[in-house]
């Protein structure tokens, strides 16, 4: 295996919207001062990731004002964090189990034949042929990571293609992982919707059988999904262009409140025969953020084909963290696996959708009865967890410094942290600092 | 929702279906193939390559097909050939195949109990009920560096509460997954931001080592260790390969109870492996995986690190909390950068955190509660210390029970280095195919390095494997 080049003065692009924020990081190459300064003296602080640095700053002040819109993590009403009924259910089952160590192969693969059902459909053939390399990931980061490797490796030259925008960690993975990336057109600044002319051209603009990173519901960061007839066509346009298409599934459940019905585009490419991937991350709609729970899966042409791929895919997590961590795990295949947790959780996830469904309709209503000059349509045409109101850097820094609002620099606001008390003040807020634009 | 889709209209074709709510239903296979026809007879007018079978009368309608089988492409994956089994996980697979009643376990390195089973620590059980109960836990997210609490307990576990580093804030420390996260994101690190990209391990070493660090970006080499001849160290040829290293390269160094072969440095040695790293600025970094198992001290174990770390020099240590809280299957680690100043130590932390959150975001909070509320806990802790113990001096007992079963037996050779190398494995000095033979006649299962975990014998089962030693040992001498 051949070593990675050293990485001197790579420049690091992240999309924050429709601004390019660039940093440089730098090597160190002299060895003169090392036994004076040691080795890490220039080493140079590091930018904050653009989300987790908002929950920090957050935390930081002490307004009684303020809200956080920044991570994508749900509150209650109360504004709250939410541990579901169904997984304290499932906790109490498992709690000081012998599973520590000697049964992870089989909670691994239960846990995967768990997701796949649910992000393919229990009787879809991929499922009942195991036509699939399914394995436990560390949530939907590591799921994305591990495929980013295995693109690398098998074919090594191939860029992945992610909307404009995406989630602002999306590029950082596959960067690390060594492949090139590549943005086509999704976001329509204007409407606030989906720019699908520009986004059917690019498809067919890009070369054949080249990578591309779909978000399937509850588009991460603008809330814009395509619509089932739109998702056809991109799916036939794929077959026409052999195009690999990678789904991020982050938010099974959280879009409409249907499991189902949020699966809808993965369950279109399967019927028009696509050999998928998948990356499944249960931190959202099972509350289970710091567990680190996620599925990847990647459809094959036969269980022989499927068993080669998930070896090497083992390989890959094996010598990164070997397995992920078996509690989460447990947690997930003991909630999926008992058709009454399973129907309780089905239960709690309509009720988050619906709250944040609830929220938007609210803060439409204050904006418009406040008279604001402008359109916020797109308040409830978006779709999950979060909105991209269209607002200007200018106006997030206004809505930090003077109404302790936090939201990340694209405008993203996570309506997760929306709640009936804090509704009015953040209307009233994003009224001050838009009414004169 | 409605989307805009200016261009289709203006080109005359009906705009796609507006749907506020997500009420289509996709089950009635007529509306859904109607709505398939219309697309595709957009398409077949409006581009030229066309698929397969539709392609003869692009404008009549388009009789619908089965699904998968009609578009079924080949897989892009299709060129890939199944890799290889983990040599050392592999070994369990096979165990797991065998049927034989007799069948003995000695390749993973995880603990068993004389009965032969996996322990649950009461310490582990009594923190996790005490989790389970309060009902004020949520799971949100850790911090990309992971728990506060959890890191600085680590450090001071293996630096030593007192440590000058760690009150000088000159310590870094992060939460990753169990010592192969650690060592592959200080792997990482050290590839970005070091000037010295080459890292030189023990030969042998832990089978996951090379791979983690080449998959890092760094260049792996090696340096003499195990001296097959006395079973024990190679000092000299270390010493040698050690100082003709570059200046600057990194050592990865066994912390305690190396693995695979048990032999360790005693303290006069290490202190002469530390004069010369320091003396050439070789960079050390410890994978710390069996601290308290090797000896049953906590302090004793963690000697080698806190002489590097006294001298004021830098160094990286990974540590696992697999096998000393018997926590294996929850990926309970850290890696600890010690730095020569607190403001440096800011900064290493900060770029580390850019390495943490592109491979998995932040690490599980499950494990490291687990081990923050036993080392936090005064009674708790001592508990374990004891638990510990008991681990540890299991093992030492059955290392002492295979000498004493091999002189009974008058089997060839000298066995005295089962007694002499410490921690979970003993490499026996067995070749390939003496292991091989031992597994196809007596049933036992070992990595074909000779290495057998002793974690995995009892009083009940020493006399078979002792048996299978000295029939392997007399047939292929």
């Amino acid at each position: 295996m051949k070593p990675k080049p050293p990485r001197i003065n790579i420049i690091m692009w992240r999309f924050m919207g429709s601004r390019l924020i660039s940093s440089t990081r730098c090597m160190s190459t002299s060895t003169k001062a090392l036994s004076r300064f040691g080795w890490w003296d220039r080493v140079s602080p590091a930018a904050k990731d653009p989300i987790i640095g908002v929950t920090e700053a957050f935390l930081a002040d002490t307004n009684p004002h303020k809200i956080n819109l920044g991570v994508g993590a749900y509150r209650d009403d109360e504004g709250k964090p939410v541990v579901l009924q169904c997984v304290r259910n499932a906790e109490a089952k498992i709690a000081g189990c012998d599973f520590m160590e000697s049964n992870a192969t089989a909670v691994g693969s239960k846990l995967v034949e768990e997701s796949v059902k649910l992000a393919y459909g229990k009787d879809a053939n991929v499922v009942k042929e195991g036509t699939f390399a399914g394995l436990q990931a560390l949530s939907g980061t590591g799921a994305c990571r591990l495929f980013a490797e295995f693109q690398r490796r098998f074919h090594p030259e191939s860029p992945i293609y992610f909307p404009d925008p995406t989630w602002s960690n999306h590029p950082n993975i596959w960067r690390d992982a060594q492949v090139p990336v590549r943005t086509f057109q999704y976001y329509h600044p204007v409407s606030k919707g989906l720019n699908f002319a520009a986004l059917m051209d690019d498809i067919k603009n890009a070369p054949d059988a080249s990578f591309f990173l779909l978000h399937p519901c509850a588009h991460n960061p603008t809330g814009v999904d395509p619509t089932a007839e739109q998702w056809r066509e991109i799916s036939y346009q794929f077959k026409v262009k052999s195009h690999f298409p990678f789904f991020d599934v982050a938010y099974q459940g959280f879009a409409s409140g249907d499991l189902d019905m949020d699966a809808q585009a993965i369950r279109i490419f399967l019927e028009d025969g696509h050999l998928i991937g998948c990356a499944q991350s249960f931190a959202k709609n099972m509350g289970l953020y710091g567990h680190r729970v996620g599925c990847l899966s990647v459809l094959c042409a036969d269980a022989k084909q499927a068993v080669a791929v998930k070896s090497q895919l083992q390989q890959i997590a094996r010598a990164m963290y070997s397995n992920p961590p078996i509690h989460g795990l447990l947690l997930v295949s003991t909630i999926l696996s008992d058709p009454e947790t399973k129907a309780l959780w089905v239960k709690e996830v309509k009720v988050m959708a619906n709250r944040i469904q609830q929220m938007r309709s609210t803060l439409r209503e204050s904006l418009e009865k406040l008279a604001s000059p402008l359109n916020w349509e797109h308040i409830t045409n978006q779709v999950g967890m979060f909105c991209f109101s269209g607002l200007t850097a200018d106006q997030v820094d206004r809505l930090v410094r003077e109404f302790h609002i936090y939201l990340t620099q694209d405008g993203r606001m996570s309506m997760a942290g929306v709640t009936t008390s804090n509704v009015s003040y953040l209307a009233n807020a994003i009224h001050e600092v838009t009414r004169y634009n | 929702m409605r989307q805009q889709n200016t261009s289709l209209e203006a080109h005359g074709f009906e705009s796609p279906t507006t749907e506020s709510s997500f009420s289509s239903s996709i089950s009635s296979s007529s509306s859904a193939t109607d709505r398939r026809l219309k697309a595709l007879a957009r398409h077949l007018v409006d581009s030229s390559p066309v698929m397969d079978s539709h392609s003869q009368n692009p404008n009549d309608t388009v009789s619908p097909s089965p699904t998968s089988s009609a578009f079924h492409a080949d897989s892009v994956f299709a060129h890939l050939v199944r890799a290889p089994e983990d040599p050392i996980l592999g070994v369990t697979v096979a165990y797991n195949k065998d049927p034989s009643p007799i069948k003995l376990n000695l390749g993973v390195g995880a603990y068993r109990t004389e009965e032969g089973k996996p322990l649950v620590l009461n310490v582990v059980r009594q923190a996790e009920q005490q989790l389970v109960n309060d009902r004020s836990r949520v799971k949100e997210y850790l911090p990309i560096v992971g728990l506060a609490e959890y890191n600085k307990l680590s450090a001071k576990l293996i630096l030593g509460a007192d440590s000058p580093a760690i009150q000088e804030n000159r310590v870094t420390t992060v939460q990753c997954l169990s010592g192969t996260g650690s060592l592959r994101v200080g792997g990482e690190f050290l590839a970005r931001h070091y000037h010295q990209l080459t890292i030189y391990i023990p030969l042998p070493t832990w089978g996951n080592h090379p791979k983690v660090f080449t998959l890092a970006g760094l260049s792996v080499k090696t340096y003499r260790y195990y001296d097959p001849a006395t079973r024990g160290l190679d000092f000299q040829g270390l010493l040698e390969d050690l100082g003709s290293a570059p200046s600057g390269a990194i050592v990865l160094l066994h912390a305690c109870a190396h693995n695979p072969t048990g032999v360790d440095p005693t303290i006069q040695q290490w202190e002469q492996i530390r004069q010369l790293m320091r003396s050439k600025a070789l960079l050390p970094f410890f994978d710390s995986a069996y601290q308290g198992f090797a000896s049953g001290s906590l302090d004793a174990d963690a000697q080698p690190v806190r002489m590097f770390v006294a001298d004021g020099g830098e160094c990286l240590v990974a540590q696992s909390y697999a096998k000393n809280m018997g926590l294996y299957g929850e990926r309970v680690g850290a890696l600890s950068i010690v730095c020569k100043s607190a403001d440096v130590a800011s900064r290493v932390e900060s770029q580390l955190k850019l390495v943490i959150r592109p491979m998995y975001s932040s690490p599980p909070i499950h494990g490291a509660s687990i081990v923050a509320t036993i080392l936090k806990d005064r009674n708790l802790y001592t508990e374990w210390t004891i638990e510990l113990k008991a681990m540890a001096d299991r093992i030492i007992s059955m290392r002492q029970q295979l000498f004493d079963a091999l002189r009974a037996r008058g089997t060839p050779g000298d066995w005295s280095h089962i007694i002499k190398q410490i921690g979970m494995f003993t490499f026996t000095g067995l070749n390939s195919e003496q292991v091989a033979f031992m597994t196809r006649e007596y049933h036992i299962y070992m990595t074909s390095d000779g290495r057998i975990s002793m974690a995995g014998l009892s009083s009940r089962t020493v006399p078979h494997l002792a048996d299978a030693i000295h029939a392997a040992v007399t047939s292929f001498a």
